[in-house]
């Protein structure tokens, strides 16, 4: 019939940190696994994020989100380790635990109550974080800046090495089995069988089951397979420090230094559809806020800033989901692919090797958003 | 390896400045990195990651091979920066400390 046609148990659509990583886990699993990928100039917010695997600010709204968050933040060693053994990269993965700086007593008090608020939710799974006075934050980092009112502190909090980070699944998706295909934009998904026809730019592809981890392309495809994906590009900036020597040992929110000695300030918000450009006026503000938090950082050249999309919901949290009207096709898409690349690998993974995803995920489906508005 | 021209070495205002401490000159006009290429030093920095040896290449203000630390601010791209009497200039050890 169709000779040409790839075969494969698992069709992952999507080839960032997501898609990967689940792909990894499914090849892991003893599934032939195929990841098809678009082109280099994809809109791809596995080169543009943070590189936090975060914790502290997690899950207001929504328990099981923290719980999912914490999951993978505990996984996440063992998952470095594991990656460093099957590739030789090492993702520089480092738990020292992470502050959320505050540039004002109000900032401060408006952070400590929704970690309150969100510590207080039925469900939730207790975990210890700090608030800090002025007093506490100086002891710790003597040269941080005058008008640091405080600090939340989190021993969960860590960061990695993020372009590592996708190297390394692909490198040990590759090693375990799976087939890599870029330039394949998927145009089609179709019932074939028990499985999928999946029309790409270079021919069909025979699947047995398909998951869709295509980040802002979701919400194409979902429903395809019968299922809904609301998210949207958000954009965020970022801006990069010539390397210095070590001397801050704990990532911030908004700022870290990478294992390399790179300065990384990040964190901006923006609507801005698909634009991916950058602007001074965000660009500036966030290097004001960064010297205020350390006055030194001001002395360093800024070597790089860019902008990328993160894939948001309306709620923030992630959507993984199970067609109904298309067994076999699932669906994950979240903004914390780093975080989460130890649970998407891991237990997420599992799950659709296993044709379900367990009852506890549930909360996470995309029928949350099928709520009339209130009047 | 470098040598001066006879004419401008006879010509130019001697400057004196410190190179990691002690005493040298260079000459009016020379960049700090034409300096430091007179009085043969051809390393001028350790790179960030693995330590090794690096020095002025394109000398344009392009490759970033000859930083040093000039008046205490690192990452100094010597190529750029006019010589004046007085400067204290300083090779660089691996990556350029946040403060300086």
């Amino acid at each position: 019939m169709d000779p040409d046609a790839v075969r494969c148990d698992v069709a992952v659509v999507g080839g960032g940190l997501v898609g990967a990583a689940v792909a990894r886990g499914l090849a892991g699993r003893g599934l032939s696994t195929a990841i098809l990928d678009e082109g280099d100039v994809a809109h791809r917010a596995s080169r543009g994020n943070f590189a936090l695997v975060w914790v502290q600010s997690k899950g207001l709204g929504m328990a099981r989100y923290g719980a999912w968050t914490r999951l993978s933040s505990d996984a996440w060693g063992g998952f470095a380790r594991e990656l460093r053994e099957e590739t030789g990269t090492d993702v520089a993965h480092r738990r020292p635990g992470g502050f959320s700086l505050a540039l004002s007593q109000e900032e401060l008090e408006k952070r400590q109550s929704a970690l309150v608020r969100m510590h207080n939710q039925p469900g939730w799974i207790p975990y210890d974080f700090e608030v800090l006075d002025r007093a506490a934050v100086e002891r710790e980092f003597p040269d941080v800046g005058l008008d640091v009112a405080g600090a939340v502190y989190c021993p969960l909090d860590g960061h990695v090495n993020s372009l590592r980070l996708f190297r390394a699944l692909h490198e040990s998706f590759r090693a375990r089995g799976g087939r890599y295909l870029p330039e394949r934009p998927v145009e089609g998904i179709a019932r074939d069988g028990a499985g999928f026809r999946i029309k790409t730019a270079r021919g069909p592809v025979l699947a047995g089951r398909v998951v869709l981890a295509a980040g802002i392309g979701n919400a194409r495809l979902a429903p395809m397979v019968g299922l809904s994906a609301p998210v949207r590009p958000q954009r965020g900036q970022v801006l990069v420090t010539e390397r210095c020597a070590p001397f801050l040992s704990h990532p911030m929110v908004t700022l870290r230094q990478t294992d390399e000695g790179s300065v990384m300030i990040g964190d901006s918000a923006e609507e801005a559809g698909l634009d991916e450009r950058i602007g001074l006026g965000v660009l500036g503000a966030m290097a004001e806020r960064a010297v205020r938090m350390f006055p030194k950082v001001g002395r360093l050249n800024v070597v790089r800033s860019w902008a990328a999309l993160r894939v948001m919901t309306r709620d923030g949290f992630p959507v993984y989901d199970r067609s109904e009207d298309a067994p076999g096709a699932f669906l994950a898409t979240c903004h914390s692919g780093v975080t989460l690349a130890a649970a998407h690998s891991g237990p997420l993974a599992a799950m659709i090797a296993d044709g379900a995803l367990a009852a506890d995920m549930a909360p996470f489906s995309a029928r949350r958003f099928d709520v009339p508005a209130a009047a | 390896m470098f040598r001066r021209l006879p004419d401008a070495a006879a010509a130019a205002r001697e400057l004196p400045f410190t190179l990691d401490g002690e005493p040298v000159s260079g000459r009016e006009g020379d960049t700090v990195a034409a300096a430091l290429l007179a009085l043969g030093r051809r390393a001028f920095r350790r790179t960030a990651v693995s330590g090794a040896e690096r020095g002025p290449w394109c000398l344009m203000g392009v490759c970033h091979d000859c930083l040093v630390t000039i008046d205490g601010a690192g990452n100094a791209q010597s190529c750029l920066v006019p010589l004046r009497a007085g400067m204290a200039v300083e090779t660089q050890r691996g990556r350029r400390e946040v403060g300086r």
